[in-house]
């Protein structure tokens, strides 16, 4: 079986398994990294989110074959220390209640300002209507983009 | 006497504490709440709170965090009694344990139940060390005092709480006469608040859910279930799903039978080496299902059933004057019907758990509401003793009721004891979706005579739903005291003649609580119709409820001859007072800016207030309809009399999330069934409020008080359904009665 290389978090990985299995499963059961989060299974939620190659996409809907030579990061892998502006700027806002969309909006949001690193209340919106956050978070989600892009709330 | 003991390790607090720390355990308080609870003389909920000889502190959390900060806000009340610093504090999270009281974490009730219970296991605690340090250096224990983690004396000398654990350990409990609680301005935490503990574990992908627990050799399992409730498994066909690569066999469970409690539902079990093999093994399953007596069920039809019921005369369950008398004088005579559909919890995290069974003993760890009720169903379910069931609490990925019921975990634990090994269940979202709990569906019928300045001489009340208690007792039809209780026999309004009635309906589902339960479709249909009422008088909304609600006054139910359940709480402490409600519709009226807000084409506010969970709420929501109908919400402003608020940072997430809940049900909220089937399966089907859809703002007002406290995580939702309404009345001149409001074509 040909075997797909990439790197997750910065460590090169070799995979053979069923190519189409998403990248999802592959994260959370195999490498035990269960940050990114089941939630759908379709790309409604969102709550899957990580970077390949830099971009936010939804683990539960990207097949293994398509990460071949590239860049995966997760929630864990955002920055070593876990002081990400928008981690610090979570904190900061009290903004998790359950916690589980709460990787997934982070991933969404970092993805965000690196394309608009001073995003209006639209473009904010618009990047994150995807991430579903079922406690109802979203004003502070608002709040805590706004406050590490460094933009007036 | 003091309702802390000092004890010593028990087995169960092994792994908790080490051998030489100071462990209280602390009984819940007041003896009200036992007496409430007839024959419920060995109901002895408690916590426990421990100093280790290294000065750490260490309270137990036996109640499960789903978002509502409760893992952190109950150890943080008997951390600041103790005078510890909350940096020296950690909490262990509890295993389901009867010892441990009462651990079904819903109902809104954590704080109202353990608060008096955890303050005095602090005090306690705070008393011993200090006596402990005065006897030290042999001066009399009044000159001592905590102080941030150490005792000290008047002349300054001080010891830490670790080096004093050994001889504070020796000191007898002191009696609660000798306790002396903190004053309000030496609270250190309380009423401020702290992050909540998870909360860098939580940012950083690094906290434990219950779909992230795993066990050593653990598989996992997916479960193809009837997609009727009660359906038979007529013949299925496993080839294909078994090449699969990674598939590793299927497994038949048991069906369920009604009443259907919390049992496994039964199935076809995929198991395999990895999530997504089991739920492609499932994908491949051929399956015939024989419908069963569900199988006729039909939304719309059903729809119809309860609009009959409620047009006919039913039982009463309130009464006061004489409602015929009063018709018969005639009046303007309003009516209305209203209808809330079913909805489902779709918690972000579905319902997860792995299970190990081996030697006649079962591990479990689980996202649950309610590790007791793992233990009961679990032991049932595989025939152990519950004693055998040990359930371990993760942190759950959204709850809001869903989880206080642990098929999945039963589901878990069969197959586990089916195949030998540790077997992790995975919920699909189609398999959360087809196979919850549902909120029940209802129908609401009100009718009102009115005299010439439109305040109502006579009032009737009828509604009908599925209840609650028919999950656990097949022949229940009539709504259960504590569904009745929620927004139902509590109308608070002064009418001479008033009369609640309540019709039967069967349910063909699951039906278990939800968020507010109850309250939701009263909520909506009673402060619907206030506005219809004030509407047809010509007159400001606020002025008029506040015109209907009358001087303030404590509803006397027991003197109009009304059972009212109060939540389980007794009436003579926490008494229903009209004029609390009054004050939080006063205050959000001022700071929603209502008396001097000037309507625009297209965009009103709408008011509603409410009473559940023993707080009272009004809400002001400033609505938008755009050329297309479009719907959004520019702010909501909550007012909340919730008693004292121990965490209000916390509190104020909850409304503010509540916002949110309320108006996803609202807007676009709606589980149907069609021959028996959930018509729904996933988020486009079954949409929430996203954040473009959501209220943009929450401002959240809470009356600053000492009172005792009462519910947060629930009293939030019931009136964002109405509010949103009258405010779209206000603005398009259409009533919505019939929720969802995107079954209503608004432009």
């Amino acid at each position: 079986m040909k075997r797909i290389g990439f790197t997750v978090n910065g460590i090169a990985r070799r995979f053979s398994g069923n190519p189409e299995m998403p990248l999802l499963w592959y994260l959370r059961d195999q490498l035990g990294l269960t940050g990114t989060k089941f939630g759908c299974g379709k790309g409604l939620c969102g709550a899957c989110t990580v970077h390949i190659d830099g971009e936010a996409v939804r683990s539960c809907i990207t097949p293994m074959k398509s990460v071949a030579g590239k860049r995966v990061v997760t929630i864990e892998g955002l920055s070593p220390a876990g002081d990400h502006p928008l981690q610090k700027a979570w904190q900061e806002e009290n903004v998790p209640q359950c916690g589980y969309c709460q990787g997934g909006q982070i991933m969404q949001a970092a993805a965000l300002l690196k394309q608009k690193p001073r995003p209006t209340d639209q473009e904010i919106d618009e990047a994150m209507a995807g991430n579903i956050c079922r406690c109802g978070t979203y004003q502070r989600i608002r709040q805590g983009i706004k406050l590490a892009a460094g933009v007036k709330p | 006497m003091n309702g802390v003991l000092r004890v010593s390790r028990r087995g169960f607090l092994k792994t908790t504490f080490s051998a030489g720390a100071l462990i209280l355990w602390s009984r819940v308080f007041p003896g009200e709440a036992l007496a409430a609870l007839a024959g419920a003389d060995e109901w002895r909920p408690s916590v426990y709170l421990g100093i280790e000889p290294d000065g750490r502190v260490i309270i137990v959390a036996h109640r499960s965090e789903m978002g509502t900060g409760i893992r952190t806000a109950l150890p943080m009340v008997a951390a600041d009694e103790l005078e510890a610093d909350w940096e020296r504090v950690s909490i262990a999270q509890a295993v389901g344990d009867p010892r441990y009281g009462d651990q079904n974490t819903d109902g809104s009730k954590s704080i109202r139940d353990f608060y008096d219970a955890l303050r005095q296991a602090g005090a306690t605690a705070r008393l011993m060390l200090e006596r402990a340090a005065a006897a030290s250096w042999g001066v009399p224990a009044a000159e001592c005092r905590a102080l941030h983690h150490r005792v000290v004396h008047r002349d300054g000398r001080a010891k830490g709480f670790g080096e004093l654990v050994r001889l504070a350990a020796q000191q007898p409990v002191p009696a609660a006469d000798e306790l002396r609680f903190k004053t309000d301005g030496e609270l250190r935490y309380v009423g401020k608040g702290v992050p909540i503990t998870d909360l860098a574990d939580i940012c950083t992908g690094r906290a434990v859910y219950g779909i992230d627990a795993r066990m050593p050799g653990m598989v996992y399992a997916s479960i193809e279930r009837s997609p009727v409730l009660g359906g038979r498994l007529k013949s299925h066909d496993d080839t294909e799903a078994r090449k699969v690569a990674g598939v590793l066999g299927t497994k038949v469970l048991e069906p369920a039978r009604p009443p259907y409690g919390f049992q496994a539902l039964g199935g076809v079990a995929v198991i395999a080496d990895s999530s997504w093999a089991a739920l492609q093994g499932r994908q491949k399953l051929k399956v015939v299902w024989e419908p069963g007596e569900n199988g006729s069920y039909d939304s719309e039809a059903f729809r119809e059933s309860l609009l009959a019921t409620v047009r006919k005369p039913q039982k009463t369950v309130r009464n006061i004057g004489d409602v015929e008398a009063a018709f018969a004088k005639g009046g303007t005579v309003l009516e209305a019907e209203y209808y809330v559909p079913h909805l489902a919890h779709a918690t972000m995290e579905p319902p997860a758990a792995a299970a190990s069974y081996k030697n006649g003993a079962v591990t479990v760890w689980a996202a649950t509401q309610n590790p007791q009720a793992v233990q009961d169903t679990v032991a049932k379910a595989v025939g152990v003793p519950k004693e055998a069931v040990t359930c371990h609490v993760t942190l759950l990925g959204g709850g809001f009721g869903r989880k206080s019921k642990p098929d999945y975990v039963a589901e878990a634990a069969i197959l586990s004891k089916k195949l030998g090994k540790p077997v992790k269940i995975v919920w699909s979202r189609e398999d959360d979706i087809g196979h919850d709990y549902y909120h029940t569906v209802s129908a609401m019928y009100l009718k009102a005579a009115t005299d010439d300045r439109g305040r109502p001489s006579a009032w009737l009340q009828r509604c009908a739903f599925p209840p609650i208690p028919s999950t656990f007792d097949a022949s229940a039809r009539y709504g259960g005291d504590g569904e009745l209780a929620q927004g139902w026999l509590d109308v608070p309004f002064t009418i001479p003649n008033l009369r609640a009635e309540n019709g039967p309906a069967q349910n063909h589902v699951r039906i278990g609580w939800f968020r507010s339960v109850a309250n939701i479709y009263h909520a909506f249909a009673v402060q619907s119709f206030v506005d219809e009422l004030a509407a047809a008088a010509g007159r400001d909304r606020i002025e008029y409820f506040l015109d209907l609600l009358g001087p303030p006054r404590t509803i006397d139910f027991a003197a109009e001859g009304t059972k009212y359940a109060n939540y389980g709480k007794p009436l003579d402490r926490y008494p229903w007072e009209t004029g609390r409600l009054r004050r939080v519709v006063e205050l959000v009226a001022e700071r929603s800016g209502w008396a001097t807000h000037k309507p625009d084409k297209g965009r009103a506010l709408g008011f509603a207030a409410h009473r559940s969970f023993l707080s009272y709420v009004a809400v002001v929501a400033d609505v938008r309809v755009d050329g297309q109908g479009r719907v959004t919400i520019p702010r909501v402003d909550m007012a909340v009399d919730c008693g004292r608020a121990v965490h209000p940072e916390r509190v104020r997430a909850q409304f503010e999330g509540a916002a949110v809940f309320g108006a996803s049900l609202a807007l676009m909220g709606e589980i149907t069934a069609a021959q028996g089937r959930i018509q729904q399966s996933n988020y486009d089907d079954y949409p929430v409020a996203r954040i473009n859809e959501a209220p943009m703002e929450t401002h959240v007002h809470i009356v600053a008080g000492d009172g005792l406290p009462t519910g947060v995580g629930e009293p939030g939702v019931p009136p964002m359904a109405p509010a949103i309404c009258n405010a779209l009345f206000a603005i398009t001149g259409k009533r919505i009665r019939r929720l969802p409001i995107n079954k209503t074509k608004l432009v």
